[in-house]
Parts: structure tokens; sequence; C-alpha cells
């Protein structure tokens, strides 16, 4: 294991930020610490580049205690939400300050940090902008040059805080792609910080979920997607039908059908969930009771809005052209989910 | 971009209230300015010459000159620190601070030198022990400096707060996980940030320390040719009936003031299209 986590906890003033977070990153792993604001992500973060440092548990990196080393020697490449580039710097000079600082003794030759630079502006596709001023390039632009000063100091770990939080979803699309290229060819160990669940799963060797401060799960994005271990990784990673029901020895009880469960090993009643891409409309037949209240055929999938007859809202989705075209608002419907996930 | 609503007046309570502004400013500003020029100059370019080249009106152009270039780099460097502080922590007290920061704009300048008088005179608190060592602080130049120091001290930190605020920490923060250690962060990230405004703060304040009267007035014990600055000086020959003498000063002392103008007013309009760079980033 390159990266090792351990039993971290931080707090602020009263306030516990990340609680007994734990995991590992093998060399060259892409990892994504996924989570809602406030989940810690950031703070955990923090701590790996040694911007803070945790009340309490241990950070190695490669055998070496990375507790014990200031931020300049853990060669930590670190790009923010905010691109944080120097403005009074050119695109070139941005690039090469990591090189610029070094102590004399440690530093490249000029040329050999102007030949950095060049490799590292043909890298990220910005060959002829080196004489720019940041406030001269465009938001997605900004940040391949911050990837690529954080990548100029040759880094052992690069961490990624929300890199493409404030481009627009065209751009983040597109540099995701990108992003996914340049780890492919530098195989530098990443952290990447993400609200975006596709984002994370997209991107990712495996993924950490975090949740107020603790971990939830890790695992593959195959793993997370198709085997959410709780209800709020099951609701995080998106948008989740609910329905009341009752398991009994592996197999969900509704009124009248049953269906497989993933989740849940006892018996009993649960809050069972189910995704809208997993769900069966019909016109007659087993299946909760609804009415439709919105067709939304705009889309990569036709999107349906049900209400129960408890007033329960659902979301199911079609693929175009199929049976459920021709449902209309007003129609009553039988909604029989495919599986569910049960959670205490 | 702001929308422009401002237009030529056309209607006659437009134009009278733009002629009343102009000639009140007039009034105000320009014709005391032009009345110190005409007297300095009103027996000839001779006399204007003579009554500057005495000792005491060269040793108060240079005392003046050498307060101000001992006090305005010291505020300079509180006023970065302050920034900083005021910018880049968390804590207590913090408002309280900036209140007490601003407290010389509104306290009499009068006051602000009296203060070192109870401070260091023969009298003050700590009047004994400069009397023990041989230490002279009142009546010399260390006062001057104390109290210009005291009267100007807000204006760079004020300068620098709102854009240190604006710009945040991100800049720096990166620079550290870059390796730069803690003076090559401060010298290639954050001052490059801020020149303009650190070289508009310090314009302003040394208009300020050169023009300084009251503060300076009360410390200076008014000792020709040692602690007169050039304000003090103005009205010792003013009050001596030399006319000549006093205005010839003035129109010095008003010359620095307009020169000030001038780099001010070139600044603003560099350091707008800076800020604007800085937003648009």
């Amino acid at each position: 294991m390159s990266l090792i986590v351990k039993n971290i906890n931080k707090t602020f003033t009263n306030f516990p930020a990340l609680r007994d977070v734990t995991f590992e990153a093998k060399s060259g792993e892409f990892i994504a610490l996924l989570g809602p604001s406030g989940s810690g992500k950031t703070t955990l973060l923090r701590l790996l580049a040694g911007l803070d440092t945790p009340n309490t548990g241990e950070i190695s990196f490669e055998g070496e205690n990375y507790l014990k080393l200031n931020p300049r020697d853990r060669r930590v490449g670190m790009v923010f939400q905010s691109y944080a580039l120097f403005r009074h710097m050119t695109v070139a000079q941005n690039i090469a300050f990591g090189l610029n600082v070094r102590p004399v003794k440690e530093r490249s030759s000029k040329s050999e940090i102007k030949a950095t630079v060049e490799r590292l502006l043909k890298l990220i596709q910005l060959e002829d902008l080196g004489k720019r001023y940041p406030s001269q390039l465009s938001g997605g632009q900004r940040q391949r040059v911050a990837l690529a000063r954080a990548l100029a100091i040759n880094p052992r770990l690069l961490l990624l805080d929300e890199p493409f939080g404030a481009l627009d979803a065209l751009v983040r699309k597109d540099l995701r792609r990108w992003l996914k290229r340049i780890h492919h060819e530098t195989g530098v160990t990443t952290i990447f910080v993400t609200h975006d669940q596709e984002e994370a799963l997209d991107l990712a060797d495996r993924v950490v979920v975090l949740k107020s401060g603790k971990v939830e799960q890790i695992g593959t994005p195959l793993d997370i997607h198709s085997n959410p271990k709780s209800a709020f990784v099951f609701d995080f990673l998106g948008s989740a039908n609910k329905a009341q029901g009752s398991v009994k020895s592996g197999v969900a009880q509704f009124d009248g059908f049953s269906a497989p469960v993933i989740g849940a090993a006892n018996d009993g009643d649960y809050v069972l969930r189910f995704r809208p891409y997993e769900a069966q409309l019909s016109r007659g037949g087993p299946g909760l009771p609804v009415t439709v209240t919105a067709v939304l055929p705009a889309g990569s999938t036709l999107r349906l809005e049900l209400t129960g007859t408890d007033g329960a809202l659902f979301e199911t989705q079609h693929t175009h052209g199929s049976e459920a075209q021709g449902f209309q608002v007003g129609d009553t419907l039988r909604l029989k989910p495919e599986r569910v996930y049960a959670y205490a | 971009m702001t929308a422009r609503a401002a237009k030529a007046p056309k209607t006659a309570a437009g134009f009278a209230l733009l002629a009343f502004t102009l000639l009140w400013m007039g009034f105000i500003i320009l014709l005391p300015l032009v009345n110190v020029l005409v007297t300095a100059f009103s027996q000839g370019i001779k006399p204007y010459l003579a009554a500057l080249d005495t000792p005491d009106a060269h040793a108060a152009i240079w005392l003046t000159l050498l307060v101000s270039a001992i006090a305005v780099p010291l505020n300079a460097v509180f006023g970065i620190c302050a920034a900083w502080c005021i910018t880049r922590f968390e804590f207590k007290g913090k408002s309280l601070l900036l209140s007490i920061l601003d407290l010389p704009f509104s306290i009499s300048p009068v006051i602000s030198g009296l203060v070192w008088i109870l401070l260091f005179g023969a009298q003050g608190w700590f009047g004994f022990l400069l009397r023990d060592h041989d230490i002279k602080i009142v009546f010399a130049l260390p006062s001057l400096v104390l109290a210009t120091v005291l009267v100007t001290l807000p204006f760079i930190a004020r300068e620098l707060i709102p854009l240190m605020e604006d710009q945040g920490t991100d800049e720096e923060v990166a620079a550290r996980t870059l390796g730069a250690r803690g003076w090559d962060i401060f010298f290639r990230v954050t001052l490059p940030n801020i020149k303009w405004a650190l070289l508009y703060g310090v314009l302003l304040c040394t208009a300020r320390a050169m023009g300084e009267f009251g503060a300076v007035s009360v410390v200076s014990g008014h000792i020709r040719g040692l602690t007169d600055t050039l304000p003090l000086y103005i009205e010792i020959t003013y009050n001596q009936y030399d006319t000549i003498g006093a205005f010839a000063a003035a129109s010095i002392l008003a010359g620095l003031a307009i020169v000030t103008l001038v780099l001010k007013t070139i600044l603003e309009w560099r350091f707008a299209g800076e800020l604007a760079a800085a937003r648009r980033h």
C-alpha cells in the first residue's frame, strides 16, 4: 500500500469533522472521496496535504510517517476548486513556481525548468498560452494550468479538491475524460474530492463514501453502485423510490406481489428502496397503485413522476419508444419494482 | 459594469446644481490655493526664493521629509502586519481591533500629540526613566515621529484589508503546497498581489504625514531650526508677520500635496485596472 490513512480523528471547536477515518490507496490508484458538503472530505484532503493536523491517527506514505513531514517535504500536488493560480504571474511562471522556490541546492537549472514547463504545457494542450495571464483564460483552461502547476513538482501524491466544481456541465465532462488520460500517463497516486457521484464513479478506481466525517463505504464504482451498504449511500448515489414493505426470508413482500431484496438479512418491516430504472409500469396486474402526475420526455430517458395512494412520490425511467410512451398524466397504473434494497 | 446613469445636465436645476458645486469648490479649494501662490510671489521671484533660502526654512523642509520618511515605512510595515492578522486569522476581539484601528481617524490630533507628553514628558509616566538615561523623546525627533505615526496609523492598513479580504488565502495555500517557505510566499505571492494598494496607501499616508499640524504642534516644543516641521514653520513665520516667508513655505507644502495628488490619480487609474483583473480572476 502506498498511502495509509488510519483511525484519523479531527475536531474543530466542538465539531467533529472526521471520525475514525481509515482507508488505503495503492500506488498509482485513483481514489475518489465522495460525500455531501460537510462530510469532511476537504478536511481529509487538507490533512493529507499537511495544511492541517489531525487530533489522533496516522497517515503514512510508502512507509514514511507523513504527519512528521511539513507540507513542502511531502511532495503533494494540490489542485483547488478556485484554481488558486497566481494572478500576477503568467501561465508559464505559474507552472514553474514550485520549481523556482526550491532551495538553491536542489533547484534545477533555468533551462531544465523551461523544458519542464514546455513539456507540461504540451501535456495540458496549452502550448501557445504560456505567456497569458490567468485572467485571460477560461475556467477549464485555468484548471488545466493548476493541474500542470501541481504536476511540475513531480508529486508523489496528487490531491484534487472539487477541481471541476466551478465549471459548467459540458466542460466538466470534457475535463473528466482529460484528467483520466493524464492520470493514465503520469501514474501518480491521486485523491479526488467531489460531491458529484457521477464524477466519482466515472473517474475513480475506488470510491470512499463519507458521511458526517465517517467512512460509510469503500469499494469499486461497480461495487458501490450495485451494492450500496446503507440507505445513505443508496440515496446519495441517485434518486431513490421508497415504499413500505416487509422482508421474509430474503424476499420483499408487498400487497399482492414480491421482489428480490438486496441488503437486509433479518426479517421484518422496512422502508424498501428501489431505483427509477429498476421498476416496471403496467396498466394492470400486481404492483403498487399509482397515478401519473408528470411525463418528462426531454432527456436521455423518458421519465415519469407518479403519486401513490398514500401521497408518496415515485419516479421511473424508461427508454424512449418503450411501452411507457403511451402513459399520460392522470392514468392509474401499477408500479412493480424489479428489485429492492432494504436497510436497517 | 455598473449602469451609467450620468449624463450632461439639461434642465435649469441641473445647471444650477453644477454651477453651485463648481463655484463652491472654487471658493473653498481653488481660491485659497491660488491665494497661497499669488501671495508667495507677490514681490517677485527673488524674495520668494530668498524666503525659502534661510537655515530655518531648510531645516523645516528637511525635518518634514525626515519625519515622513520614518513614519511612513513604520506604518507600512504595521499596515501589512495588521492587514495580515485581520484577513488571515480568526481570533477573538477582531472587530474590536478593527475599531481601534480607526480611532486615529476620529480622535482630535491634539490628543494624539498630548498622549506622548503624558507618557514621555518630564512629568509623564516614563519621564523619570528618560531623564535618568538622558534620552530625549518629547520636544525632539522621536516624539514628532510618534505623533505622526499615531495620526496616520490606519491609512495603509485600511487600504490593504478590503483587498486582502477579497483575494483570500487560496494562492498562499497553493504556494505552500508547492514548497514555498514563509518569506517566499510573502514576497512572491502576497506582496505582488497587494503592491498597488500598498503604494496607494503609502501615498495617502505620506500626504497626511507631511501636512500634520495638531499632534506635531503639541510635542514639538517649537524650537526653530530643530523641531519645527514645515506646517509649524509656516505658522510661526506668519505670526511674525513674515507673509512672504509663510506663504513661500506654504507653497512648498501645497506643491508636495499636489505632487502626491497627481501620483495618486495615476495610481488610481493604474490600480483600477489591476483590481478589475483581480476580480475577473
